[in-house]
């Protein structure tokens, strides 16, 4: 039935697109607005099955890598760390087990191998230079050191900003470095434990860096201090020999997650 | 009105009618995404699965959508598949759909495909429109290809991650920003326009029996 409109189609090539003739005005046909409905009803039904079917087989694989990729930073900002517990920002206090998780802050708790934490990682994102980075650093509570750092999420230019993902002498400082972090340039350094050396031709991206991880230290500081003496105190009592449930069937249980 | 073989429906897109260098059609997505060779390749094999599945859909049920809503019913066509290619590469390539940010979704406004969409499968049948989809959606990834080797090897002196150039090459930045994008799409369409330009030899006017007069190849 559509073999009559082929003509039409031909007219896309200019070299016989226009010979002269007007095609003829098409009948009006009234369709009625019942069978307009239908069509596009039906159509949209199909096509909400069709996404659905995608999504339930795409959505595992997505999470999967999801905490694929969020377990391999946490272990990598947090140097010994065999494994890692979530834990929620719930009223002002850090809690392994809130009633609710949605919506609620968090952090992860590194553990070694012997169930000796070994520091908190945080993530953060706030503007850099072109866009929002986002990045997971490690703290030490019991020093107050930052212990590594990760850019996840960043579209700083490239060559330039982008530096701080991939110049690896830039990104080794935070592993040892006194918080809060202040940004030097290159050669006024004075050799402090703070300071952090930024990238030439990137400044505004690595000291939007600094600024990302000092946020974040100065706003959760306080119940990461006070968690950490909790499980690090539990600690010290498993290490004397006692039962260590306390700290590994927690964090065994975050794992899960 | 001469009809077109399933060869040509098949080579038009690759080549003669190229939906980039030709019809100058979804820029955004070739000067956008072709910063390096994998992110041209999977938009590029992205596009290709929507514009296949969508001519495919399209031609198949062209007999019962009535005209009024067709406009309506192929972008649903349209956005369905686009909707699956964005799950899809999350799901696959997770590293390259996150760099592609939101230019897998715009996939949806990619006006080759509502193109070819309203001038060929709604007219031809479910084969021909096949071949034309083939056709058209492998021109598109030739020329990203082609966009994305030129960028990555002289903005980052790689191809496909590679390393070519070794580690004394200086990369052209820019060549890998937004301005690399224009700059190498306006020499591929300079060189193409000399490359059939060189092939046409001046005609003199001829005079028609009933007295037209053209310009074949004169104007050049």
């Amino acid at each position: 039935m559509s073999e009559k409109k082929l003509p039409m189609m031909e007219s896309e090539n200019p070299t016989n697109g226009s010979n002269g003739e007007v095609p003829p005005p098409p009948r009006e046909v009234d369709v009625s607005a019942f069978r307009l409905i239908g069509t596009l009803t039906l159509a949209g039904a199909v096509a909400g099955i069709a996404i659905v079917i995608a999504f339930k087989w795409a959505n595992p694989k997505i999470q999967a890598y999801n905490a694929k990729v969020l377990s391999a930073a946490v272990t990598n900002v947090l140097g010994g760390a065999t494994r890692y517990q979530t834990v929620y920002l719930d009223n002002g206090k850090l809690t392994p087990t809130p009633p609710d998780t949605a919506g609620l802050d968090r952090v992860y708790v590194g553990y070694d191998k012997a169930g000796k934490p070994t520091g908190v990682a945080m993530e953060n994102a706030e503007p850099g230079f072109q866009d929002v980075i986002d990045l997971l650093f490690g703290y030490d509570p019991s020093t107050g050191d930052v212990i590594g750092m990760k850019v996840l999420t960043s579209n700083e230019t490239p060559g330039l900003g982008a530096r701080i993902t991939s110049d690896s002498a830039f990104v080794k400082q935070f592993d040892d470095v006194a918080a809060p972090l202040v940004g030097v340039k290159e050669g006024q350094g004075k050799g402090k434990k703070d300071e952090v050396v930024m990238i030439t031709g990137s400044t505004i991206s690595s000291r939007a860096v600094i600024k990302i991880i000092n946020d974040r230290i100065d706003a959760i500081k306080k119940p990461v201090d006070a968690y950490w003496s909790t499980i690090a105190g539990s600690v010290t009592t498993a290490s004397g020999g006692a039962p260590s449930s306390g700290g590994s069937g927690t964090s065994a249980g975050g794992n899960k997650e | 009105m001469r009809k077109t073989t399933p060869q040509e429906d098949l080579l038009r897109g690759v080549w003669r009618e190229n939906p980039v260098l030709v019809q100058l059609l979804g820029m955004c997505p070739t000067l956008a995404v072709t910063g390096s060779v994998a992110n041209a390749l999977t938009m590029g094999i992205a596009t290709f699965f929507v514009l296949l599945g969508s001519s495919i859909m399209v031609s198949a049920v062209k007999s019962v959508i009535p005209k009024e809503v067709r406009i309506s019913a192929y972008v649903l066509i349209i956005a369905t598949f686009v909707q699956i290619a964005d799950f899809v590469t999350h799901a696959v390539v997770p590293e390259i759909h996150k760099s592609l940010g939101p230019f897998v979704p715009l996939i949806v406004v990619n006006c080759i495909i509502l193109g070819r969409q309203e001038a060929f499968s709604s007219r031809n049948t479910v084969w021909r429109s096949t071949l034309d989809a083939t056709g058209t959606g492998l021109g598109f990834i030739i020329t990203m290809m082609l966009m994305g080797s030129v960028r990555e090897l002289l903005g980052n002196g790689s191809w496909l991650g590679y390393s070519v150039f070794g580690a004394h090459f200086q990369p052209w930045i820019i060549m890998i920003l937004p301005p690399g994008g224009f700059f190498t799409l306006g020499f591929i369409l300079l060189g193409l326009a000399w490359w059939t330009g060189r092939k046409h030899v001046p005609v003199r006017p001829r005079r028609w029996p009933h007295g037209v007069t053209t310009e074949v190849g004169g104007a050049v």
